[in-house]
């Protein structure tokens, strides 16, 4: 697996080419430097979790970003049995950018999706970065009526920089496609858990994210605009991207703390990219625990509880009194 | 400092359409010097090439509805700062200079009146308010006129304009997409009809919204109507943008729009849609 290092990242990088020597150093020399390898391995758990720990926003969104995070095909390997990939829209072609189907996971039969992105040139190039074109969001509608035909739930993860802003998104109608899975998702009789495992991209990342139970994972980010382009138009500069990253408070505890998320799903020390297995066990339980509990509602109550959740998103106040609503 | 300096960043050339002071103005379309009385008279369509100028939300009113029909709703709805924006000014400054500007108290008029003989739900945008952006009170008045109309079985007409999302209200601004859209999914299962009309420009959060959501989707001449912005696309993709994209017409050939109307005939356009579109009674 090729290397990649963020910038705060560095003291762990360092600490590991240190164990390593030490490793090189006791095989060559047969010398037992146990204790030293063990106080080195301690050191570096404990650097992870510090540098962790104090994550700026901004930081934060590069880790969103790692291209060695675990991505939506990832998750369904790890957390699904007998996965039946469904292709296309049934009217253009097949977007590779979200990608989806039949699943099980822990024994609960779902619809699973999410949009894709690509960890080299040929893959990035299949799925476009994991930007969708309108046949992507069609596409994730036509498995989310399948879903309620059969009364599956479904589960969508989501993990792009937004929808794709191209000519033929544009001469496809992408507003349209992503505007009808808005409405549509408020008229499903089944669990609908969408979960940012990524970069939540606005409206490209809104067109599979309205649901019952919002979830994010902890160092995931989900904003309104990239804050590379929230400081382009706010500083006229891209280079507050930092600051556009606090202020556009797009980081999971903002989330949760504001209402616009629902739970958030904690990462192993030192991110999703440093232990696949785990955060994907993690995500996992998650999933479960609000399948069954879902699962109990009666649809009419789910579809009501699922409007007014999002009807009260949005504080405002009157010209008269104070605050009416958070 | 040089005299002329180049700065770092690039800036959007977008086609002026604000009215200078003074009994004349030219037009962006034909580049003609055009009487502003003579504009006001032809519902702010310039008399010599049929260029649509911004229309202020009173006029939009008056056009639409019958004297003296319209009676606004929620109009002491005012957003707030809760994320406490500072960019190059802060959120309360932009939102107390875009209040003394237009007079009102954000960037959505909203209400009831008679179109001829049908009653409807109206709602007007104006982009003169900071872009028209969609924020938490933009979003709670259309998902109000819109429940409104269900509640009472009223269609709902939204005179659509924005720049798309209110960044300063960061996420709020985006989950406004949802609301509006649950809303409509509401007032469709109720059998009600619903008509946006796209002026000149509609984009982005609202496009991706209740913009598109329309039964029948009409729109002005020539407007730019699109997801994301010409400039973000042309950076992008690299490539040359065909010939009138993202204009009304544009939509229309492509199928996206179902009718493309001068605004004089607008209001015959949308009551006699409106009188096919009925609720049917049981």
């Amino acid at each position: 697996m090729p290397v990649y290092t963020l910038p705060f990242e560095k003291p762990i990088v360092e600490l590991e080419k240190k164990l390593k020597e030490l490793q090189t150093f006791s095989e060559t020399q047969k010398i037992d430097v146990s204790t030293e390898i063990e106080a080195m391995q301690q050191r570096i758990e404990e650097t992870k979790r510090e540098i962790y720990k104090g994550l700026t926003p901004w930081q934060k969104v590069q880790v969103a970003r790692h291209p060695l995070r675990p991505y939506t095909r990832d998750y369904i390997e790890l957390m699904t049995t007998n996965y039946e990939e469904l292709h296309g829209d049934r009217i253009h072609r097949d977007d590779r950018a979200i990608i989806g189907g039949f699943a099980e996971i822990d024994g609960h039969r779902v619809v699973i999706m999410g949009t894709q992105k690509g960890r080299d040139t040929k893959s990035n190039l299949e799925c476009n970065f994991g930007c969708a074109y309108p046949e992507g969001y069609r596409k994730a509608l036509r498995l989310m009526k399948l879903a309620a035909k059969f009364r599956l739930p479904v589960v969508t993860l989501i993990d792009t920089p937004g929808a794709y802003p191209g000519i033929e998104s544009e001469e496809r109608h992408i507003a349209e496609a992503i505007a009808v899975n808005l409405r549509e998702m408020f008229t499903f009789p089944v669990p609908i858990i969408p979960t940012i495992i990524g970069e939540g991209g606005s409206g490209g990342a809104l067109g599979i994210g309205v649901g019952d139970h919002v979830m994010v994972l902890e160092y995931a980010y989900y904003s309104v605009i990239s804050p590379e382009g929230c400081a382009a138009i706010l500083w006229k500069n891209r280079s507050f991207a930092d600051k556009a990253a606090e202020a556009l408070k797009l980081t999971s505890p903002d989330l949760l703390a504001a209402g616009l998320a629902d739970e958030i799903v904690p990462e192993p020390v030192g991110g999703a990219h440093n232990d696949r297995e785990k955060m994907a066990a993690t995500l996992k339980a998650c999933i479960v625990k609000n399948l069954v509990r879902l699962g109990k509602l009666d649809p009419d109550t789910l579809m009501a509880k699922r409007y007014d959740k999002f009807r009260a998103l949005g504080p405002y106040t009157t010209a008269a009194a104070g605050p009416s609503a958070a | 400092m040089p005299f002329f300096s180049k700065k770092n960043y690039s800036t959007i050339k977008v086609r002026k359409r604000e009215m200078p002071d003074g009994l004349w103005l030219k037009c962006p379309g034909c580049s003609e010097i055009v009487f502003k009385q003579e504009l006001e008279a032809n519902n702010q369509v310039c008399p010599k090439c049929g260029y649509h100028f911004q229309m202020p939300r009173r006029d939009r009113i008056a056009l639409l509805t019958e004297p003296g029909s319209f009676k606004e709703m929620d109009e002491e709805l005012v957003s707030v700062d809760t994320l406490g924006f500072t960019g190059t000014a802060s959120y309360t400054s932009k939102l107390a200079e875009n209040k003394k500007k237009t007079g009102y108290n954000d960037a959505i008029t909203i209400g009831t009146g008679l179109m001829a003989e049908l009653p409807v739900c109206l709602g007007v945008m104006d982009f003169s308010f900071l872009g028209a952006s969609m924020g938490a009170v933009v979003g709670e008045k259309v998902t109000r006129l819109i429940e409104h109309g269900t509640a009472n079985g009223l269609p709902v007409v939204v005179v659509c304009a924005s720049g798309g999302a209110r960044m300063y209200e960061g996420m709020f601004s985006l989950m406004q997409m949802a609301k509006t859209s649950g809303a409509l999914a509401r007032h469709a299962a109720a059998g009600l009809a619903y008509i946006p009309v796209l002026t000149h420009p509609t984009t982005a959060g609202v496009m991706a919204s209740f913009a598109t959501l329309g039964d029948v989707i009409v729109a002005e001449p020539e407007a730019l109507i699109g997801f994301a912005g010409p400039r973000v696309i042309k950076e992008t993709t690299q490539q040359d943008l065909p010939e009138g994209f993202q204009r009304s017409e544009f939509l229309l050939k492509h199928g996206l729009i179902d009718v493309v109307v001068k605004r004089g005939e607008l209001k015959d356009t949308l009551v006699n849609l409106l009188r096919f579109m009925q609720k049917k009674v049981a």
